[in-house]
This record gives C-alpha cells, sequence and structure tokens, in this order.
C-alpha cells in the first residue's frame, strides 16, 4: 500500500464516525425517528471511494447515503437534523433520511428510487463535459446550484439491487456512447430489501455485465478501505484523462437490516458470522496496528473523538427547530 | 408574418433558443436526423441522436438541468414517456422539493399524441392529466403554429420541467407565425372567440372543433366563447371563471378520457368558485374511457365533433334539438 500514515488514520475515523452516526439514528428508530436505511458494513466502500475525489468532483447517491456525504465532509449536525426532519437539516428537512443532497458538498440528486441515480447521473457527466469542452472556447455561463468546473468527473453509488433494475444498462450504454466522465460505483452488498442476491442475479458479480459495454470495470474487496481507495483513485485518474466511463464493483456486506428497525431473521447466522469476520473497520484497525500507524491510545482517543462529535450531532439535531408549516408548499416550482 | 407548419414553428423556435442561450441542448430520438438543420448549426455536442431508451433520456436531461444546462428531449410519442415516468415525476418534479429547493430543472420534454395517424393506442394516449396530477411539472398543449412558436420558447426559458406535448393531426397544419421574438407565456389562456351564451373551453386539436362549433352556433344565434388554455399546468383559471361568470354556461372539449382529465379539473373549479354564476350544468364532451384504435372511423369516432358541442350548448341554452327526419 502507498497510502501514506495520515490518510489511512484519516480513513478510519471517517470510517468510525458513519459507524457511530449510523448506530446512533438506528438505535432511535421507532422512538420518534424514522427508520434509517443503514450501510453498517459498508463504511470502506464510501470512505475509499469519496476519499479518491476533488472537490470539483460529483457525487450522486442512493438510500443508504450517510456514508458517501459523511465522507464527503458533511456535518453530521445537520445530516441528523434533516433524519429528525428539522428545519436546519441539509433539504430543510424535507427529505429525511432517504434523499438527502447537500449542494456545497457536490453531492446532488440524490434519489432513493432504486436505479434513480444512475438515470441522474449520465446527465451531470454531460455537463461537466460540457464544461470541459466550454472551457476550450469561451467560459459557459451557469445559473446551476454550483459551478461545473471543467475537469470534473461524476462518481454514482447504486447497490447490486439497481443494476438488476434496466436503467443500470441504459446509463452504462449512454455513458459509452457519448463518452462521459462517469465512475459507476456498485457497493454489491449481498442484500436487495429482503432478497438475498444469489435469488435475483446470475453470477457473482455486476462487473461481468458491463464486459459487454466494452468498459473496464474491476472487482475490490469493499472491506479493504486501502484497496478500495487505490482502486478508486487509479479508476478516478483515468477517466479524468480520457473522459470515459469506468466501472467499479465493491463486494461486501450490509450488516443491518434494509431500514432499521429490522431482526434481520431472514438472514442466514452463518453468513452474517462470516462477513462480520470482515468487517471493514476491525480490518482496517487492525492493519494499522500493526504497522504502527496508531497504537492503543490514539485509537482510544480516535473512538472518544467520534463519539462526542456524534453525541454533539444528536443534540444539535434534538434541538432544532421544526419546519413552519408554511414550508409544505414551498420549494414544488422554481 | 410567416406561414409556417407547426412543426416548423417549433424548429424556428429551438434554432432562436439555442442562439440566444448556450446552455439549451437538444437530444432524443432521432432530433440530429430530423432537425439537420439544427445539428449543422449548433453541433454534435448540443443536437444529439440518442438511444430509444426513453428512461434514460428523460434521467439524463433532469442531471443535466439541474446542473445548469437547459436539455429540450424529444421522446417522440406520449405514451412512450411511461418508460420514462421515474425520471420526469420522481426526479425532475420532486427532487427540487425533496432537496429543499437546492436544485431547479429547467427542461423541455417534447411528444406527440392524438387522433390523426391511425397509429393506434401506444403511440396515441393523451395522458396529460397524468402529468398535471404529478407537483413540479408544467404541461403545455398548442393548437396553434404561432402558439407553439411562443410556448416553447417560454418553456425553454423556464427554469422548471415543461411538457410540451402536439397534437398529431396539428404538426404538419400551416399558420401564421411572427417571425422573430414571440413569446407566450405559459400558464396564460387565449380567449380566441368572443361570445355571451356559453364558455367552451379546450386545448389542442378541439380548439378548432370549438370554432367550427361555435360557427353553427353563431348562425343560430347562439354567442359562443372559445377559450383555448394552451397551459393545463399551470392552469389560467382567472381567464376560465371570468368567461363562465360572463356567459353563465360551460362546456369543456377535449380529446382525452373524462376519468380525472382536465375538463374534470375545470368543472371542479367553477363549481367552487362561480357556481352561482351556472344558468346551466356543465358539460364535458371528451374522448371515451377506451384505448385509441387505429382504424381511422373509430379513431375519428373518439374526437369530440362539432355537432355533439352544438347539441351539448341547444340542451344548456334550453333549445329542443329539431326532430330527425
Amino acid at each position: 500500500m502507498t497510502t501514506d500514515p495520515t490518510t489511512r488514520l484519516s480513513m478510519l475515523e471517517a470510517m468510525l464516525l458513519i459507524r457511530a452516526h449510523e448506530r446512533t439514528l438506528a438505535s432511535l428508530a421507532g422512538n420518534g425517528v424514522p427508520g434509517t436505511c443503514t450501510a453498517v458494513g459498508q463504511e470502506a466502500a464510501a470512505v475509499g471511494v469519496v476519499r479518491a475525489l476533488q472537490p470539483r468532483d460529483r457525487i450522486l447517491t442512493n438510500h443508504r447515503s450517510a456514508g458517501h456525504l459523511l465522507a464527503r465532509g458533511a456535518d453530521p449536525g445537520r445530516l441528523m437534523a434533516e433524519v429528525l426532519g428539522r428545519a436546519s437539516g441539509y433539504c430543510k428537512g424535507k427529505s429525511g433520511s432517504l434523499h438527502v443532497s447537500a449542494v456545497e458538498l457536490g453531492v446532488v440528486l440524490t434519489s432513493t428510487i432504486v436505479g434513480g441515480e444512475l438515470s441522474l447521473a449520465p446527465g451531470v457527466a454531460l455537463a461537466q463535459k460540457m464544461a470541459g469542452i466550454a472551457a476550450d472556447a469561451a467560459p459557459m455561463e451557469g445559473t446551476g446550484p454550483l459551478a461545473v468546473e471543467p475537469g470534473g468527473i461524476t462518481a454514482v453509488f447504486f447497490g447490486d439491487g439497481a443494476a438488476c433494475e434496466g436503467i443500470f444498462h441504459e446509463s452504462v450504454n449512454l455513458a459509452v456512447t457519448w463518452a462521459l466522465p462517469l465512475l459507476f460505483v456498485c457497493e454489491n452488498n449481498q442484500w436487495q430489501a429482503f432478497v438475498a442476491r444469489h435469488e435475483t442475479m446470475p453470477g457473482e458479480h455486476v462487473a461481468d455485465w458491463v464486459a459487454g459495454h466494452g468498459i473496464e470495470a474491476r472487482i475490490v474487496d469493499g472491506n479493504d478501505v486501502e484497496a478500495v481507495h487505490e482502486a478508486a483513485s487509479e479508476m478516478v485518474a483515468a477517466i479524468r484523462a480520457d473522459g470515459r466511463p469506468r466501472l467499479l464493483e465493491l463486494t461486501t456486506y450490509r450488516q443491518c437490516g434494509h431500514y432499521e428497525p429490522d431482526d434481520q431473521a431472514y438472514i442466514d447466522a452463518d453468513e452474517l458470522a462470516h462477513w462480520l469476520q470482515r468487517d471493514p473497520i476491525d480490518i482496517a484497525t487492525q492493519r494499522l496496528i500493526a504497522a504502527g500507524v496508531v497504537g492503543p491510545g490514539e485509537l482510544l482517543h480516535l473512538h472518544q473523538r467520534v463519539d462526542a462529535t456524534v453525541a454533539a450531532a444528536l443534540s444539535f439535531a434534538q434541538d432544532a427547530p421544526w419546519p413552519d408549516a408554511s414550508e409544505l408548499s414551498t420549494d414544488v416550482y422554481a | 408574418m410567416q406561414t409556417i407548419t407547426l412543426d416548423e414553428a417549433m424548429t424556428q423556435a429551438l434554432t432562436e433558443e439555442m442562439r440566444h442561450d448556450p446552455r439549451v441542448l437538444l437530444f432524443g430520438e432521432g432530433v440530429a436526423t430530423k432537425r439537420a438543420a439544427l445539428a449543422d448549426e449548433f453541433g454534435a455536442m448540443r443536437v444529439r441522436n440518442t438511444p430509444l431508451a426513453e428512461g434514460i433520456i428523460a434521467g439524463t436531461a433532469a442531471g443535466a438541468a439541474a446542473m445548469g444546462l437547459r436539455p429540450v428531449i424529444d421522446l417522440l410519442f406520449v405514451p412512450f414517456l411511461t418508460l420514462a415516468m421515474d425520471a420526469i415525476v420522481n426526479s425532475a418534479g420532486k427532487l427540487r422539493y425533496l432537496s429543499g429547493g437546492q436544485f431547479s430543472f429547467p427542461m423541455v420534454v417534447l411528444a406527440q399524441t392524438g387522433a390523426g395517424w391511425g397509429v393506434g393506442a401506444q403511440h396515441n394516449h393523451n395522458l396529460e392529466a397524468m402529468f398535471v396530477h404529478a407537483p413540479g411539472l408544467k404541461v403545455v398543449m398548442p393548437s396553434n403554429a404561432a402558439d407553439a412558436k411562443g410556448l416553447l420558447k417560454a418553456a425553454i426559458r423556464d427554469p422548471n420541467p415543461v411538457l410540451f406535448f402536439t397534437d398529431l393531426a396539428l404538426v404538419q397544419s400551416p399558420g401564421a407565425v411572427p417571425p422573430g421574438e414571440h413569446l407566450v407565456p405559459l400558464g396564460r389562456a387565449a380567449v380566441v372567440r368572443r361570445g355571451h351564451d356559453v364558455t367552451l373551453v379546450s386545448y389542442a386539436k378541439t380548439v378548432g372543433v370549438c370554432l367550427q362549433a361555435a360557427e353553427a352556433l353563431a348562425a343560430q344565434g347562439i354567442a359562443a366563447e372559445v377559450v383555448d388554455l394552451r397551459s393545463l399546468k399551470p392552469l389560467d383559471e382567472a381567464t376560465v371563471l371570468a368567461s363562465v361568470r360572463k356567459t353563465g354556461r360551460l362546456v369543456v372539449v377535449h380529446e382525452a378520457a373524462a376519468p380525472c382529465g382536465v375538463g374534470a379539473e375545470i368543472a371542479a373549479i367553477v363549481a367552487e368558485k362561480a357556481h352561482a354564476a351556472l344558468k346551466a350544468p356543465v358539460r364535458r364532451l371528451t374522448g371515451p374511457d377506451a384505448p385509441a384504435p387505429s382504424s381511422w372511423v373509430l379513431e375519428q369516432a373518439l374526437v369530440p365533433r362539432a355537432q355533439t358541442i352544438v347539441q351539448a350548448v341547444r340542451q344548456q341554452v334550453g333549445l329542443r334539438e329539431p326532430a330527425l327526419t
């Protein structure tokens, strides 16, 4: 691994923050807090890819978005406030947990319709491509919510469930045909709502399907944050260089239910135990300890800092004001 | 004034708007082929053919619009939009709201529908009311070439997603169209014939049918006012209500089926806000609750006819029908 110690430690801390944030919200589900769709167990996928992106890049995500948002630098308090339906949430409480976008972070157009993010991503990448071409001639006037900077790429996060939607093929096909700077990131987490992946698709991997589209695809251990980061960095650089799409499939596991609370009675105990042995945070922690990057004292400090951040975020969210009822019909039309 | 077809008027609107604003781009099924002059003038980056895949065309438009571009997409036929409902209804229509106003979706969706080509129900289905029902969207259906140009230019400049449906029977119809800058604001109906006895409200090709009926009624001493809605959302309630308050009678005419349609909405608005002015029950004359057939005879039979409108109005004003001879 070539990743420097600071980055390795920072990625571990980001994963710890995501885990604590999601666990906290999950523990509140049903007690006045809407149940969230967590990505507990998938933190390495989020952190490894998002940390490979630049500020000018754009991210589209889905209903399991907390990891992508927090890895990108979302404020945990505003994110929790959104889930709790408060006015100071990223979307004024109108999204809740399921469609959180944060324009200032470049996390745009989150759709909770499985595959919705795949339908929107080529348009975002097209705007980036056109901005790049316009920059060579004359600067392009943009009135979008954020400037589209030349040289940016789009990363779209989706799951194996979305890959089974027809729009996946449509999206990859258009991205290839139009040569769009788009990284498809499939978090293959083995579960599609309440259905095991092996019931809905042949073979083990989504990446195999895009061979026919003629794009480069890689399958990487999605629970190894450094492997994810390295592969994502290489693919992002390649996309930036030639403007063509790539697909990165991250093999991982959804440790919690489809949404909270979920007793997961339908999950095979051996399967869950197998994947808990391969927990991405444990893997990263053990590796950093073995490499001497972090010691027990610093690790404890890291956990304490994360817990304090999440506790502060929760209290910010719980104290945040509810939206005024007049907000019901605002933001419908521009 | 120039006399050009409705389709030529749309090409003119597209050309002018693409010259006016470099963010406007056109993509969809065969646009670069069918509107080759646009492709020649604006190049392959801004005028693009696409796969015949409505979901990704509409989704890509929504994504591009949210990033500041102003896409116009051609999905060919209105029933094909059922394959793009997620992108149009769930994304373009809702993500502004769900994001707390972070995004807007300045995009136009072109599609054709209506009786006239004998193409059957999977190419001809007047689904406009479905989109009127979905929040965040605007819906436009012009009845003539001049309005098609003016409404399309306004739709392209509008910061919201606009569904721009053209009537198959009107696409090749010529009309007088103002050259150059001609804007018809969305949400403003046109009173296309003045009268004081009855209000005929319609849009798209049945506006012409209403005008024929009004002519026939005039010969019988009945002055019908004809209102062309032009925009179905936003709906120009004020013009409809003002007309009904003047005439006291309302017949709504459209080719789409009646259940939960535009006619039902107009009737409800009038019942809520101008009931006291009504001298007779509101009538709706619509296409049937049936898929559109292909056979010319059957297809023509689904379009409300001038004679039917005349009969409905005569009943409203209390005239008996002459005995059939």
